[in-house]
């Protein structure tokens, strides 16, 4: 990589009377759809409903900053969508204009779908955090930004053992996100050597704020455990668990100590700059879905601007390869995984006002990039990405 | 906070008693809004600051009379007399000042707005903005070439190096570097810059007559992942024999051969090191360690740290004055 640099380094006059650049414009599409998550019960604070959205867009604003200077400019057609059809319909609009290079902000089904119904485009999914797309599915023509459930788990798995926290009560909640959220947990205690020392299902269908005093002390009433692991996606019950379990122990999880792509609370590495930008740009604190978004489409133009061009098949092979190292605010290079295109990250570790820590955690070693000690490695994936 | 202050105010009453025989080295520490003050004799903290809001960037006149201090988050520069360490005036510097550049005739100060994309030129007599000069995002590395003619800016998302002509205040070329471009140095002959790309790892080496790059660096330090050579600073010997590039959580500082480029040696010093400044003389190189909230002193004959003096969270830059 080191020797191809200096071949790729190119100075170039700002003014426009400046010689034979070729004027690049890259094109890229959003496609979000968001189901509805049905009626939760701990809906006090809300979501924003433009998640991913608004980091697309600063992403693109970035990218021009550094365009004008070399005549590159960057567009974003947008879409939001009520349903997986309707996406994949208005996707495929997009794709009749001439888009061939989209970040998606979608669940794993509608990724899947539209993966397969635009063979010649390139995908980014900011969305997803679903594991089987990274370890079964390999769409070749699908990345990953969006960190997924193993990844956090395994951030949240190693921070327990550093601890010593090594016995553990596991409540999932009742969909089917939340039992794949609770697999990942499950995967990490084996992982880390923390012990699943109980298990109880959420099955109730009450409203804790107004009883969980009452009810959640007795439920978690077990073994005893070092800390109460919550696999709550949607935000149903989860809230509730923390200062009422049976023995004062923390809790962790999708509440309490969270392990996630991005946060407010992330500030080093010239992360303060980019939450900056963000809050100027949204009126409101970036989120993973944003930095997800964000980091895709400077994946895309980060690409674009070392290959002078848009083409996706040549995008993906460079994101696939180490020629592209991606400055994502999180205090070290970023880069995609070659067997299942996910990008390798550090992650996060925070409380809802303050950042606990960043896995991976110091001592836990792999022979080619710490990173890879969170989420599917290479032998654990079926996917070989950079081969076909 | 209160004790801080009584502590800064009897320290600072001790310095007025002896008049200051020592090199003074001045550190700005961007999580506690002050300044500390060392003694180079003692190699101590003999005296803290405040001053504004995230103090980031540092600069001297070339008097060494007046203290130039970027208050990031007050969206200022404060000018410090240091003979009474009082602020006697502030400069409207744009938003977010991070680093910058004084011009060799002493007047102008080239400043990055590190939220504007905006490199805000200020005359420091009249306390007027002469030009704001649109650059990439996040600007943060400024110098200005020995001979006054360039003042340079990098932009760390754009991974550029920005070109002002100071004759016009005109952005007349760019130059790609690797990505996060941090901190720009150029030779005391003006012939050449060194400018440090913080997550490309390397070091590039550009021509100034033709504003092309020489020569890229890498760095390998045994024992530490590649992803966390991150240089930042980077000081020249005056002689041209040596450079010295702070790695940033790689926890070292790289020696450089300024003739060959080869590295000789790697320092450990305290851990994310930012910023370095040489004491009078060249004889010993200070080091801001952000996480660690100390300064390393090594000894450039002999290239050993010999100390690591505590001042406050986050120290980020460091100026000396003999």
């Amino acid at each position: 990589m080191r020797t191809l640099l200096p071949c790729l380094i190119t100075t170039l006059g700002l003014l426009a009377a400046g010689p034979a650049s070729a004027a690049l414009e890259v094109r890229i599409g959003y496609l979000g759809y968001t189901p509805e998550r049905g009626p939760v019960l701990s809906n006090v604070i809300p979501e924003p409903t433009d998640a991913g959205l608004r980091g697309a867009e600063l992403a693109i604003e970035d990218s021009n900053s550094t365009g004008r200077f070399l005549k590159h400019s960057y567009r974003l057609d947008s879409v939001e969508a009520a349903s997986g059809a309707a996406l994949l319909e208005q996707a495929r609009a997009l794709h009749e204009s001439g888009l061939r290079l989209f970040v998606v902000n979608a669940p794993a089904d509608s990724l899947r779908q539209l993966a397969a119904a635009m063979p010649d485009s390139l995908l980014l999914n900011a969305g997803s955090a679903d594991d089987s797309l990274r370890t079964d599915a390999c769409a070749p023509n699908l990345l990953h930004t969006l960190p997924s459930r193993a990844m956090l788990a395994d951030a949240l798995g190693q921070f327990l053992a550093a601890r010593k926290w090594q016995r553990a009560l596991l409540i999932p909640g009742p969909t089917a996100d939340d039992q794949a959220y609770a697999d990942a947990l499950r995967r990490a205690a084996r992982r880390f050597g923390v012990k699943i020392v109980a298990e109880k299902p959420w099955t109730f269908d009450n409203d804790q704020r107004r009883s969980a005093q009452a009810e959640m002390p007795l439920f978690t009433q077990t073994a005893e455990y070092d800390v109460v692991l919550v696999a709550d996606e949607r935000g149903d019950f989860g809230e509730y668990v923390p200062y009422h379990t049976w023995y004062p122990r923390p809790v962790a999880g999708t509440q309490g100590l969270t392990p996630t792509g991005w946060h407010k609370t992330v500030e080093t590495y010239g992360a303060a700059q980019l939450q900056k930008r963000f809050e100027e740009h949204a009126k409101r604190w970036m989120n993973d879905r944003d930095f997800a978004a964000w980091i895709a489409v400077r994946s895309i133009a980060t690409a674009a601007n070392k290959l002078k061009s848009s083409d996706p098949a040549a995008i993906r092979q460079l994101a696939l390869s180490a020629e592209l190292p991606l400055d994502g605010f999180k205090g070290r290079k970023l880069s995609f995984r070659d067997w299942n295109g996910q990008l390798r990250q550090p992650i996060p570790v925070v409380q809802p006002r303050a950042l606990v820590t960043t896995s991976p955690q110091d001592g836990f070693l792999h022979p080619v990039t710490d990173l890879d000690s969170l989420g599917y490695d290479r032998p654990e994936s079926r996917c070989r990405l950079a081969e076909s | 906070m209160r004790h801080l202050l009584l502590a800064a105010t009897a320290a600072g009453f001790l310095l007025a008693g002896h008049t200051a025989v020592a090199a003074t080295a001045y550190v700005s520490n961007e999580k506690d809004n002050n300044l500390s003050v060392i003694d180079l004799d003692k190699l101590e903290t003999v005296a803290t600051i405040d001053v504004g809001m995230r103090p980031r960037g540092l600069a001297l006149s070339h008097d060494n009379k007046l203290l130039f201090i970027c208050a990031s988050d007050s969206d200022r520069v404060q000018v410090m007399d240091l003979a009474s360490r009082k602020i006697v005036k502030e400069l409207p510097s744009g938003a977010d000042p991070e680093q910058f550049a004084l011009h060799p005739n002493n007047k102008w100060l080239y400043i990055s707005n590190e939220d504007d994309a905006l490199v805000t030129v200020v005359d420091v007599d009249s306390e007027q903005v002469l030009g704001q000069i649109d650059v990439g995002v996040e600007p943060e590395g400024m110098a200005v070439s020995p001979d006054g003619k360039w003042a340079v800016n990098t932009s760390e998302t754009t991974s550029m190096l920005h070109w002002i002509d100071t004759a016009t205040n005109q952005l007349v070329d760019n130059t790609q570097v690797d990505q996060r471009p941090r901190h720009v140095e150029f030779s005391q002959d003006g012939k050449l810059l060194w400018a440090s790309a913080e997550i490309g790892g390397t070091v590039t080496v550009v021509d100034v007559a033709t504003r092309q790059p020489l020569k890229t660096l890498n760095f390998q330090i045994k024992g530490v992942h590649p992803d966390k050579v991150q240089p930042v600073g980077v000081k020249l010997t005056a002689d041209g024999k040596y450079a010295f590039v702070a790695l940033g959580p790689a926890n070292h500082v790289a020696v450089v051969d300024a003739q060959t480029y080869e590295v000789l040696d790697y320092l450990l010093v305290g851990r994310r090191v930012w910023h370095m400044a040489f004491t009078p003389g060249e004889k010993q190189l200070l080091t801001t360690n952000g996480v660690s909230g100390d300064v390393s002193v090594i000894d450039v004959a002999s290239r050993k740290v010999t100390k690591s003096i505590k001042v406050g969270r986050y120290p980020w830059g460091v100026v000396v004055t003999p």
